[in-house]
């Protein structure tokens, strides 16, 4: 049975794929036929997929001896690359996710996208089929056997990004400074664009010194890899070892497609898309992609410290987690929009995982990345409840008051709310959050207070706290009090297609922390995933304190963000506490700082893109009016000069010369015109005449202007001596 | 049997391609058309055990040919209506032309002795190229440059707006 | 080599006067320059099957075929802009109507 299932892994991204084309190129007309397809598709994923991870979760030491297969694809050279699967923990627990959540969002945007409704998306099937061209790539990404079909499977999901992102491309807004969709899309391509430029080059660094890309005979090959640890890099890395080069140039990618500080600008704006597209792209699945490479090359950054050296790019990697976590979950405290939280909360959340990673957290990040993915799913496809509940407003305070009145997305909100602040014990964001916590504590004490995970414990424990904080503002002002718009007021409960993923999703939400509870509480040998996932690794030993810390956090945050926003509900026209508060105490600027997102995208915008027009322009002011033409206008002045004088020397000269012999040659024509007059003309005449009638009657409609007749003439003309050749 | 089957469907997509490319009264629709018989070209080309140039012509013909077309097609889409003849009044004779030519350049096909050899394809062909092109074949590689440069700046200069001359004066 | 040379070379045949009816049937300039790129197509598959059969060791077959897609590039670039600037000109692309050639 296991077997079966290995053996047909490869079958996963197969049917999403088929599911794409059928929809596209043969029924975009039928939107029942489109979204069955995509569906249908997706639970033959599914199933096949938990399939295979219940197997893989009934193989013992898969860790040690990962299942996979491959076939040879192409050669070039004398190297052959392959095509196929690679199954190990990893993958198992992402395949465990993957196809679960995406099912869960394909069912909801049934409802979401408007089937049966009036105002039914008039591009209904080729959302269908984009989300399932998507999935394709993820589920890809999920089973690659080698770097070369992962990066295959993460530009697809690029492509995808950019389709889905900009998918009410009709859309234009009457103030400019507002990005429409299309823009979106293409912020989003372009950025992660260039977090895509450093992983190529991590490949090819990679492929270079290994000569293969598959995952068995790099990244999980021993010998290949302290090899890689002790090489030193190219130049430009300083005295770096080439594994912490590769390791940086590949986490480059991550950077990019995890929205990472300081490739994050394009997430925001990603929320132009519709919900479901934030929810699977930019919650679940592509973003989680960033983290889930991390850790697929996890073994390349664990050599370096498993030799006792200094790894510098975990260092890096740790702080731009760790600064990337605070930072957005400070913007999120300020943003109005219900999905621009959720987006900076994504950012912040993905920023935990990436700071995991870099002190070596390699189990507590994975179990982050997956309840995080199942909660943040469900947070974003409720805020999308919300909007199609209210006609579509966003801003938060404009809503209030939605919990009698959409309770089964209010509790569902609610569940996924609490696990993402950490709500102890019961919540799976509860464990999850507090293993990496509890982690960092653990190297902080080991290295002291001058070392990356003091800094990193002390930055994401803040984060926690403001995490649990813009928690409780979100739902305070979307659900308590009393609503604060005709919007609100007439709000309306979604159908079920829309509501039951979310309950499926909340019942995850809770219970999916419960896998990973550390041993000393459930007792030894029971911290199931732990077992699974990360047997090489120790374990993260059991700390009170910290337990205690996250708790406390936690529901401070909670109680704190209530206290703010609940307790006292906004009415319609208030101004925010926080904004409020903030403004007393001369802090204005900063809250309007944190409302504009810091100012990143006007940075860029005035460094790179004005820069390069300004590059731009004095290249075409070299070319037009400082050099080349100035030359070439003298080059030109130079001639005519020269040519004026021998025009001059022509003048005098040659024409009087000239002249005169025309003068004689005049006088003797004189003579000769009368011989000319009567006899010569009388024939030539003649012959002009009857010229003049084959020209205008033979030959003038020949000449058609039309280069395709002549062409024609030429062909038949070809073929016609080819004919009188062959016959001879 | 296999490779015949196979050569059989690729010649069948191949020419099924260029005959919608001729006659197809949407020109964007001859377009997409004309990918299809390139990428059937390209399988031409593996089956003729030539990776390289089947990889060569994925990328120049559909990747920047076809690509190119299209944006003209879409640069002039103003004037050919949809219920407009796509044929001249010279089409009969065209055809009749043409299938003349196809009928003469069977004719010869079969009719020629050709020197058919039965070598094996290089090792490293690939290796093998870079090396013929940059010794045997140098000049012509490098007068392919200047026509491409050539290319670049007369397609520039052709192209371009008229009203260049009111920028300067900025 | 169970598919014989002359089968190659009746394909590429083929596809030849495919491209020749268009460059000389249609009215249309881009429709026009799309014939002579299927015909260079055939070009090309000739080259590459001659390479094939007839003298695989060396790789002059492919190489020849390399420069043929830079010059079919080349003469695609110039061709619609070409086209293009005619357009802007003439308010047309139909060929029919770009005579000046005619007397």
């Amino acid at each position: 049975m296991k077997e079966f299932f290995f053996n047909i892994t490869w079958i996963i991204p197969v049917f999403p794929f088929l599911a794409f084309l059928i929809i596209i190129l043969f029924t975009q007309g039928n939107k029942k036929l489109s979204h069955s397809l995509s569906i249908g598709s997706m639970v033959l994923s599914w199933l096949v997929g938990w399939g295979v991870v219940f197997s893989a979760i009934a193989t013992p030491h898969l860790g040690e001896h990962p299942i996979h297969k491959s076939i040879p694809w192409f050669e070039t050279g004398t190297t052959t690359f392959d095509i196929g699967y690679w199954i190990d923990p990893l993958m198992a627990i992402a395949l465990f996710m993957v196809p679960f959540v995406c099912l869960m969002i394909f069912i909801y945007s049934v409802g979401y996208m408007g089937y049966g409704t009036d105002e039914v998306d008039p591009h209904y099937s080729r959302f269908f089929g984009y989300i399932a061209l998507f999935a394709t790539g993820m589920l890809g990404l999920v089973i690659s056997e080698n770097l070369l079909t992962l990066f295959m499977s993460w530009e697809i999901m690029g492509l995808c990004s950019y389709l889905l992102i900009g998918f009410w491309f009709e859309k234009n807004y009457a103030d400019p400074n507002k990005i429409t969709p299309r823009q979106a899309g293409l912020k989003a391509f372009l950025v992660t664009k260039i977090g895509d430029i450093f992983l190529v080059l991590g490949i090819i660094y990679l492929y270079s010194q290994a000569g293969t890309l598959s995952y068995a005979d790099t990244l999980f090959n021993h010998e290949f890899l302290a090899h890689l640890a002790e090489t030193p890099a190219l130049p430009i890395f300083g005295g770096w070892s080439a594994a912490s080069a590769i390791a940086l140039l590949i986490f480059g990618g991550a950077v990019g497609k995890s929205a990472q500080f300081p490739l994050h600008v394009w997430l925001p704006d990603a929320m132009e898309g519709p919900t479901p597209v934030s929810a699977l792209i930019h919650a679940a699945t592509m973003v989680s992609a960033g983290v889930f490479l991390v850790a697929r090359i996890f073994p390349l950054l664990n050599i370096v410290v498993e030799l006792e050296q200094h790894n510098p790019t975990m260092g890096l990697i740790a702080f731009i987690g760790a600064f990337t976590a605070i930072f957005a979950s400070i913007i999120a405290l300020s943003q109005n929009d219900i999905k621009g939280v959720l987006a900076f909360s994504t950012i912040s959340q993905l920023g935990y995982m990436i700071a995991a990673l870099g002190i070596g957290a390699y189990v507590a990040a994975t179990f982050h990345l997956i309840t995080h993915a199942f909660f943040k799913a469900l947070l974003f496809m409720g805020s999308g409840s919300v909007i199609i509940g209210t006609h579509h407003t966003q801003d938060m305070m404009q809503l209030g008051g939605l919990r009698k009145k959409m309770p089964k997305t209010f509790w569902t909100f609610l569940a996924g709310g609490l696990a993402l602040s950490g709500f102890p014990l019961i919540t799976a964001g509860f464990w999850s959050k507090d293993e990496i916590l509890a982690h960092a504590w653990e190297e902080f004490m080991h290295y002291g207070t001058a070392s990356w995970p003091f800094f990193v414990w002390l930055l994401l424990t803040i984060a926690a706290f403001l995490t649990a904080f813009y928690t409780a503002r979100q739902i305070s002002l979307t659900f308590l009090g009393k609503p604060r718009s005709d919007h609100a007021e007439h709000a309306h409960e979604t159908p079920n297609t829309m509501t039951l993923p979310l309950i499926m999703l909340a019942f995850f939400a809770i219970t999916l922390g419960w896998v990973g509870i550390p041993e000393e509480i459930v007792g030894q040998g029971n911290n199931w995933f732990h077992a699974f996932v990360g047997h090489e690794y120790d374990p993260t030993p059991l700390s009170i304190p910290v337990m205690l810390l996250s708790s406390g956090l936690a529901v401070g945050g909670l109680g704190l963000g209530w206290l703010v926003y609940g307790r006292k509900p906004l009415e319609a026209g208030q101004m925010d506490p926080l904004q409020k508060g903030m403004e007393k105490v001369r802090l204005g600027w900063l809250y309007k700082a944190m409302q504009k997102r810091f100012y990143f995208d006007e940075i860029y915008k005035a460094i790179f893109i004005n820069g390069s027009i300004k590059l731009a322009d004095i290249f075409y002011n070299f070319d037009y009016n400082w050099v080349i033409n100035p030359i070439v206008n003298g080059v030109g002045a130079v001639t005519r000069g020269i040519s004026n004088i021998f025009n001059k020397f022509d003048d005098k000269a040659i024409d009087g010369l000239v002249n005169f012999t025309g003068l004689s040659s005049v006088k003797l024509s004189e003579l000769g015109g009368i011989t000319d007059l009567k006899v010569v003309d009388g024939i030539v005449n003649g012959i002009a005449d009857v010229t003049g009638w084959i020209g205008e009657n033979v030959f003038r409609p020949i000449q058609t202007g039309k280069v395709q007749n002549y062409l024609l003439i030429l062909l038949i003309s070809m073929l016609a001596i080819i004919g009188i050749y062959l016959v001879y | 049997m296999v490779p015949v089957l196979v050569f059989a469907a690729i010649s069948l997509v191949t020419l099924g391609g260029a005959i919608a490319v001729v006659t197809n009264k949407n020109i964007l629709h001859s377009a997409y058309f004309l990918v299809l018989a390139f990428v059937g070209v390209a399988s031409v080309y593996v089956l003729l055990e030539a990776p390289f140039i089947a990889v060569i012509q994925v990328l120049i013909y559909i990747g920047a040919i076809a690509i190119l077309i299209i944006f003209a097609i879409m640069l002039t889409r103003r004037l050919m209506s949809k219920d407009m003849e796509e044929r001249n009044q010279q089409w009969i004779w065209a055809a009749l032309g043409a299938l003349l030519l196809f009928g003469v350049l069977g004719w010869l096909v079969y009719n020629a002795n050709w020197p058919v050899i039965e070598a094996a394809v290089p090792k490293e062909p690939i290796t093998l190229m870079g090396e013929e092109l940059l010794s045997t074949y140098v000049v012509p590689f490098e007068i392919a440059s200047v026509l491409l440069l050539a290319a670049l700046v007369g397609s520039i200069l052709i192209g371009r707006e008229k009203d260049q001359e009111s920028r300067s004066a900025e | 080599m169970s598919i014989p040379l002359s089968w190659f070379l009746v394909l590429a045949a083929a596809l030849f006067s495919i491209g020749l009816y268009g460059v000389l049937s249609r009215r249309n300039a881009i429709g026009i320059l799309m014939g002579i790129e299927l015909m260079l197509n055939a070009v090309n598959i000739n080259l590459v099957a001659f390479w094939r059969y007839i003298d695989p060791v060396k790789m002059t077959g492919q190489i020849f075929a390399l420069f043929v897609f830079t010059v079919a590039a080349a003469e695609v670039a110039v061709g619609l802009a070409l086209v293009i600037a005619i357009y802007r000109n003439r308010d047309t692309v139909v060929v029919e109507e770009i005579d000046l050639l005619k007397e």
